[in-house]
Formats: structure tokens, sequence, C-alpha cells
């Protein structure tokens, strides 16, 4: 793809943990950065492999997706869909309050 | 906020009711374009303080799909169970959890697609789209993103005039629906139910073709006879089975697009209507006043008839899209393409082409019987060896109207089509008059009983006996010896006044043709 090296710094490394809604402490934003442009740059390196005219490979065994007939045979156990909830009232997950 | 110096005009005669659009509104017909108006001069415009605005608008409709199990599990789709009851561990994002397609939701969206005219993607791909909220367990919804199953086609809207447009179909792909939250359940909790989630939704995403609110409501009204048609969606958007997102922005008339706002959560064709409106204005005014619009999400508050920013969905824009590896490309064969293609019923741009062409029915009349299949049926059964146009204005005229009022469709009828004819066959043999078949109509809606049968027990059969008219007649003209001697001597107008006094002596059952024959020739002298 680009020639220009792929680099993050430290302000996107913050955006994309919250975005993942991982805790990623200010000390330790620059660090990670390093580290991930270094995988970045490992990865890049595919780009160099020609792969003109080679179908993109989505599964490592020749299979299609697997379908399923329109039949009700799941479900009926709300006890336990919320059994790991922190926090259940009459069925519903309970979470703090949530506008828009 | 000013709202001063914007003002919508439309030119040269487009109402802004949307209930104009409506057929459920019944039989007034909207006004009709001079022919000599060109498609430019019926532009809708808002006129800004600094001249003309044209207003952009392009629809995301999320349909739900009609299946008994959801797209990627087992677990029902019903409306309304009780909460998290119809919840596979796949639709909770429980670890380890794998989903496995629908067959039949992807023939519904296949289904949905060739309705559209649109092209079908033999090989389509899903992707997950990360973010997250309370009501997405896993933390990404299952959509489809580069590749979707439909790809563009066409949906032509049939407007208040009875003239029609065509609007460009973008795409069509399938996607899970996400859990729903209860905000009003709880003073600082919300409540979350995943029945919802995992739901099939087709997403249609419309061509940003639309020029009015008017073509913003009869686009999704056509969307969703059409999915009512194929029986793909029920269209109710009252359970939000269907939902629109509308993307809005405003440019000098024929000048370069503006930048686009996206008002989510738009649940009925009013507020659709309305919050077209609002934006169009919102933005305007902003622009007028040396703003910038910004691209956001923005959101209905239909409480204060008001648009207002999502803050929070900002930075969700970043979806992050890649193919979901739990999924291989969805490959579908030819042969399905066709047998679903071979099975589908005839469409309603095709039936309203056939009711004018068969029942010689105007445009317009023809537009509101397709709208509903259980319409064009109910139709076709009352026109069936009876005048056509006669059957039209009954269905139309007087049982939608009156169907409307009570805010029941055709299906909740108390007349049954085969007594709506039975109606229309007594005035053809003159068992009654045209008038008083108005009378009986009433009298069939309130009592749910056949024409003949009141026409019997009101003893309300039409005089055609000339030997009753004659002394009626004679009865009238013997009361009236001035009216008699002043149409004589040249006071022509008088003779709707006699006709009028010999209809009522008759209690409405002497035959008009008859009165009017027999007076003009006894008044004569």
């Amino acid at each position: 793809m680009s020639q220009d090296k792929a680099t993050l710094d430290a302000k996107t490394v913050a955006k994309i943990a919250h975005l993942a809604r991982i805790k990623v402490p200010a000390e330790e934003q620059e660090h990670l950065a390093g580290e991930l442009n270094k995988l970045l740059d490992w990865v890049e390196q595919l780009g160099e492999v020609d792969t003109d005219g080679v179908e993109p490979m989505t599964s490592v065994a020749a299979q299609t997706l697997r379908r399923r007939p329109d039949i009700v045979n799941d479900g009926g156990y709300p006890d336990k869909v919320v059994s790991n909830a922190t926090d259940a009232t009459e069925h519903f997950f309970s979470v703090p309050k949530v506008v828009e | 906020m000013q709202r001063q110096g914007v003002v919508v005009s439309l030119q040269p005669s487009m109402t802004s009711n949307p209930l104009a659009l409506c057929p459920e509104s019944g039989h007034e017909k909207p006004l009709v374009f001079p022919l000599s108006q060109s498609a430019e001069t019926m532009a809708y415009r808002i006129q800004g303080e600094t001249g003309e605005w044209e207003v952009v608008i392009g629809l995301e409709v999320h349909a739900q799909v009609i299946s008994n199990a959801k797209l990627f599990s087992g677990a029902a789709t019903a409306f309304g169970a009780a909460p998290n009851s119809q919840v596979s561990f796949v639709d909770a994002g429980f670890p380890g959890m794998l989903p496995v397609i629908n067959e039949f939701c992807v023939q519904q969206a296949i289904k949905t697609g060739l309705g559209l005219k649109a092209q079908i993607n033999l090989r389509s791909v899903f992707d997950r789209k990360n973010y997250f909220y309370a009501d997405l367990p896993s933390g990404y919804q299952i959509s489809q993103f580069k590749q979707p199953i439909v790809g563009e086609g066409t949906i032509i809207l049939d407007l208040a005039d009875g003239a029609t447009r065509e609007v460009g179909i973008e795409r069509l792909h399938l996607e899970m629906d996400a859990g729903k939250s209860l905000h009003d359940q709880h003073p600082s909790k919300t409540y979350v139910d995943l029945n919802r989630a995992g739901v099939a939704l087709m997403e249609i995403v419309s061509k940003p073709d639309m020029r009015s609110p008017e073509e913003a409501v009869a686009y999704v009204r056509k969307l969703r006879t059409i999915v009512r048609y194929l029986g793909t969606c029920d269209g109710n958007m009252d359970e939000g089975s269907m939902r629109c997102d509308i993307n809005v922005s405003v440019r000098r008339p024929g000048g370069p697009l503006g930048t686009r706002t996206e008002t989510k959560n738009v649940n009925s064709m009013r507020f659709m209507h309305a919050a077209i409106e609002y934006e169009a204005q919102r933005q305007i005014e902003l622009i007028e006043e040396g703003g910038v619009v910004v691209q956001e999400t923005r959101l209905w508050d239909t409480a204060k008839g008001v648009t207002r920013s999502m803050r929070s969905k900002e930075e969700a824009h970043d979806y992050r899209y890649f193919p979901d590896p739990d999924l291989l490309p969805l490959v579908i064969e030819q042969e399905l393409v066709d047998q679903i293609k071979a099975s589908l019923p005839e469409l309603p741009d095709d039936k309203k082409a056939r009711f004018m062409e068969q029942y010689k029915l105007p445009s317009y009349d023809a537009g509101v019987l397709v709208a509903e299949k259980a319409r064009g049926d109910f139709y076709e059964e009352v026109a069936r060896g009876r005048d056509p146009k006669v059957a039209a204005n009954f269905v139309i005229g007087d049982l939608l109207g009156a169907l409307n009022k009570t805010g029941k469709d055709i299906t909740e009828s108390p007349i049954s089509a085969a007594d709506l004819g039975g109606l229309i066959d007594l005035i053809a043999d003159n068992t009654i008059s045209g008038r008083l078949a108005k009378d009986v109509f009433a009298l069939m809606l309130e009592t749910g009983k056949s024409a003949a049968v009141i026409v019997d027990e009101k003893g309300l059969r039409q005089v055609t006996d000339t030997g009753a008219i004659d002394a009626v007649i004679a009865q009238v003209m013997d009361a009236n010896p001035d009216k008699v001697a002043e149409y004589r001597s040249g006071k022509d107008k008088l003779f709707g006044f006699f006709v009028g006094q010999v209809m009522k002596a008759s209690q409405g059952k002497a035959n008009p043709a008859l009165v009017n024959e027999i007076l003009a020739v006894k008044l004569k002298g």
C-alpha cells in the first residue's frame, strides 16, 4: 500500500483504547505507540507480495457458509441469560442510565 | 431559536399536508397541476432570507424481516414477549457462541431486492460493526459493509397528483438488530431487553434523490407497500418493524450538495415530514447566519418537535468494520434467485398499470386501490362483472372514507366485497336510485346486512310504476299552482324544484329518470 511508514502517535493510541474501552494510562501511551508501530511495520511487509489475480482467502478449508432452517429451537431461558449480570431486575439487564 | 424569515413555499400549489399523499386519507382528490407546469416550477423550495433553498433527502430504512427465528440464532422473533425470554446465548454475546445464518432471512432479502428491481449479489460478506452500547452485548453488530447482498435498484413514488417519480436504491444489506433499552422504568437505571437482539433487519439505503418531505413520505409509503406485498416485512412502524434514518442537506437550487446530517429515531411518516422540515430550516438559518452545518447524527425529539445533536454518537462513527471471522462469505446460487423471482406476487406498480388498463381507472384511483394488497383484492371482487368505475367510486369514496374515519383497514370492513357488489347491482337494475344507494350504504355499514335485505326491510324499492309516479306528480302540481304558472310562463329553472318535490313526496323512492321524463310532459300542460 503506502510507501510511508504507518505511524501511530500517542493520541491515536488513546483514541483506539477508548473505542475498545481499554484503560491505557497516559504514561504508557507513548510506549504502546512504539509497540504498535513495530507490529504495523511487520505486517506491512505483506505489501511486498505480489497478489495480483489472487482471490482473497476466506477460509483455510474449501467450505461454504453453513445455513440453518427458519426454525425456533433456542431461547426460553431468561434466568440463564441474565445469570452473569451484575445487576438484573425481573429478567431485564439493569445498567446505569444511558440517555440517547 | 428564531424562526423569522424562513417560509416554506410550495410552487405552485403542492400542499404541505403529509396526509395529502396518504391513500388512507380517503377520497379527497388532491389538486391537480395544470399540464403546462414544468417539473422545475413544481419544485419544493424554502425561502430563506438570502434566497431560495432546495432540500436534498436520502433515507435509510431498517425493515425487520418476517421470519420465525433470528438471523444468526434459533431464538424466536415474536413481538411483545417477556423480557429476555427470546434470547439465545448467541444473541446475548456469550463467549464462544457462533452465529449460523438463517437461510429464510437470506431468501427474504433476495425477494425484497427483486421487488425493488435491484441487482442481487451472488456473493456477499458479513462484517463486524464495532461500537459499545448497553443493548449490544457482543460489542459489535454483524452487518454487511462493502459487499451487500443487494445492489442498485429503483422505486417508483406515487405522488399526490397521480404523477410518478423514480428514486434510486443504493443498496440493501442484511444485519442483526440490537436489543431494546428502556429508560423510563427506573430513576437511575436503564433496563435492557435482548429479545430484539439478533432479529434480522434489511437496511435499505436510497440515493439522495428526494427533494421534499412529501417525496420522502411517498418513498417510505411505497417501500412499505412493496415489502407488505412481498411478505418480507410487516411494515408496522408503531412496533418498530420499520424505522427510518433521514439524511438531509440543503443547497441553492441545482447547486453543489451541502453537508448532510443524519436524523435517527423517526418512527412515523408524520414525524418524518416534521423532522425534514425542521432540519432543513435549521440548516438554512445556520448557513444564513454565517455558520456551518456539521456532519453529525441528530435525534428527532418527538415531544419537542425538534432535532438535536446526539453528541454521544459522534465518536461512535468510527466503527472499525472488518469481515466477521465467524462467517464465511454468503454465496447464493442463481437458481435460487430465479426460483424466488418466479414466485413473486404481482407487485403494486404492475397491479396499478393493470388496473388502469383493465378497468380504465385514473392513475390516482388505481394508486389508492393497490396501496394495500387486500384493498386491490377487495376492489377486484366488487368490480367483477360490474362497472369498474362505479365499483372504484364506492370502494374509494364511500368505503375507504368510512373505514378511515374509524381507523379500520379494509380487512376489517363491516361490508363484504360481495355485499358491496350487491348494492351496485341494485342500482344497475333500477331497484334503487343512486341517491338512495348512499342511505342503504350507510345502513350496511351500520348493520352489516346486505343491500337487498335492507331495501326489503325498509321498503326502499324504487318506484318504477308510472301510474304511481303520475299520481305523485299530480299531487305536487296541485299543491303548487303558482309555481306551475311561473314555469309555464318561462321560468325553466323551476324544473329542479318540481323534481325535488316529487322525490321528497315519494320518500326518495321514485325512479329519478322516470320522474324527469313524466314531469317534462306534465308541466308542458
